[in-house]
């Protein structure tokens, strides 16, 4: 019933599809599984989040799609047939994961010049996206003269700079506090109206996939599987306002029902299994 | 309002207990081994003089400072034979150890495989092997610098091989995504960040391969007007010239010291902007 209502989501725009996972499985060589028979739809330009508890798979799901990964059963169709073309894709880590020995410059030179992009050539795509992300004047600091919020910002920065076509983050702000989460998400949303990539945003916050996405897939755990999809049709942008209305609230209620549900049948799972 | 004020007024006496405290630190920290030291060596010219011990047992610190004047052109053109050797075989651990840890890094198996083969190296006594090398190496030179470098180059090869395996995953995995080759992987992720821990390395085989260069020559047996301090030193023992013997001791010391320093001085230099052992310095 709930494979359904997912699989009719794209069913109305097959043309602007990126990629399809069809029935996508993972089992590790220890035996768990960690995702089972995911069927999931992601069209161009969605910001979509993958809300679950821990050990749903859901960062899992997304190193599939990274290509770090591959999966045990099933395909990732991308459009246009094919793997995925890894220049086309940007990673954010749950850590900033930033070279320690690297300015903020280097570091977000580093996925252009691992591509054999020279200083120079790069410095303008660099400089442009240092901007984005509110950095400029900080080329010259390194990683830990800057605070958690503003590291984070450098990640994101270098996994934007080779303009990629989908941005894959993995729960990148759990480890902030409030008032920084909020200013990166702000940031970020600004960063997606004016661009239009595609995100695939994993967290475990359901206000802050509400607040994000236009679409939230919740997952459930043991084993990893899509539970059930929210459409969140609230208009962008989304701003403060936003972020208190009482439409936010009720779409973090239902949101917040489907987790629970969602966390109820796996508890129910657990005992069938054992 | 007033608890908050005397909140601060009690308060301000423990912070300028700490500070005080932190200066008599940062003055103890020289001055106190200095003056240990100091006291150590009048200590040890009082005893001379009291037992009257004779110069060629227990030479007085001024007699070695003599020594060392009046025998500088010997030792010191004895110190820079030593030197050549040290200097020579810690470059040659240092090609050799990074270069077999990055050989080492290439692949688990190669690691599995002659790991071993260094660590025999580094466990059989210096002395013990020396009668082969003997054997198998004519040149002098040569034989001195393969002795001090089997000593000094097993830190730098286990360090670097530490560090070229503690990559963080995220990174690595950062590197994969982008398409880095395995060059690139070497040359941007893994070389800096095993930095620290080959640093740490140097350090150590910098004091070795001054030992091993001494060791050698002593076992060597070198004489003659191109001989090291090692040799300075079995001399001045066969002729009970304790002065010289001392003298050159001394500066075998001051040797090793200055290495460490200069060690030190360049590991802090390249790490002291984004590394945690370079930072607490700092402070």
């Amino acid at each position: 019933m709930i494979r359904e209502k997912v699989a009719q989501a794209p069913a109305s725009d097959v043309a602007s599809t990126l990629l399809a996972l069809r029935g996508v499985g993972k089992v590790f060589s220890n035996g768990v599984t960690a995702l089972s028979d995911v069927d999931l739809t992601i069209r161009e330009g969605d910001f979509l989040s993958l809300l679950g508890p821990s050990g749903c798979g859901k960062s899992t799901a997304l190193r599939l799609i990274a290509g770090l990964s591959t999966p045990t059963s099933g395909v990732l169709d991308w459009r246009g047939g094919g793997s995925a073309d890894r220049s086309n894709i940007g990673f954010v880590f749950q850590e900033p994961t930033l070279l320690p020995w690297a300015n903020v410059f280097d570091n977000v030179w580093l996925p252009l010049r691992l591509k054999g992009i020279s200083r120079a050539k790069a410095t303008p795509a660099i400089t442009e996206m240092l901007a984005r992300v509110h950095l400029t004047g900080f080329e010259d600091a390194v990683p830990r003269e800057l605070s958690g919020g503003m590291k984070m910002r450098v990640s994101i920065a270098r996994a934007m700079v080779t303009k990629p076509r989908v941005l894959l983050m993995d729960e990148p702000f759990a480890a902030l506090d409030e008032i920084t989460r909020f200013k990166l998400n702000n940031d970020l949303l600004e960063l997606w109206q004016d661009e239009r990539f595609t995100v695939v945003f994993v967290t475990h916050s359901v206000f802050e996939s509400v607040f994000l996405s236009n679409r939230v897939v919740v997952m459930a755990a043991r084993p990893g599987r899509v539970f059930d999809e929210l459409a969140i049709e609230a208009s962008y942008p989304r701003d403060e306002a936003f972020r208190t209305s009482p439409d936010y609230a009720a779409l973090c209620r239902q949101a917040s029902d489907v987790l629970v549900k969602a966390i109820n049948s796996t508890a129910g799972a657990h005992h069938d299994g054992h | 309002m007033t608890a908050i004020d005397e909140r601060v007024l009690e308060l301000d006496p423990e912070e300028a207990r700490r500070v005080r405290q932190e200066r008599f630190e940062r003055i103890g920290r020289w001055v106190l081994p200095l003056a240990i030291m100091i006291l150590a060596i009048w200590v040890w010219d009082r005893i001379c003089v009291w037992n009257e011990i004779p110069q060629y047992i227990l030479p007085r610190p001024g007699v070695v400072l003599w020594t060392l004047y009046n025998d500088a052109g010997l030792l010191f053109s004895s110190l820079l034979v030593t030197l050549r050797i040290t200097f020579l075989s810690l470059a040659l651990a240092v090609i050799g150890g990074v270069g077999l840890a990055v050989l080492f890094a290439q692949s688990k198996w190669v690691e599995m495989s002659f790991f071993p083969f260094a660590i025999v190296l580094q466990v059989t006594p210096i002395v013990a092997i020396f009668p082969l090398i003997n054997i198998y190496v004519n040149d002098q030179t040569t034989k001195l610098l393969l002795c001090a470098w089997i000593v000094a180059f097993f830190p730098i090869l286990s360090n670097t091989t530490l560090g070229l395996n503690s990559v963080d995953r995220n990174l690595r995995d950062m590197f994969k995504l982008n398409g880095a080759t395995r060059w690139q992987q070497l040359r941007y992720l893994r070389l800096p960040a095993a930095m620290p821990y080959f640093l740490g390395g140097l350090k150590i085989a910098g004091g070795l391969s001054l030992i091993g260069a001494v060791v050698a020559e002593f076992v060597a047996g070198t004489t003659g007007q191109s001989s090291g301090l090692a040799s300075r030193i079995i001399e001045a023992g066969y002729r009970l010239n304790a002065p010289r013997l001392f003298a050159a001791l001394f500066l075998i010391s001051l040797t090793g010291i200055l290495i460490f320093l200069v060690l030190s001085l360049i590991s802090h230099l390249i790490l002291r902007r984004w590394h945690e052992s370079a930072l607490k310095q700092e402070r």
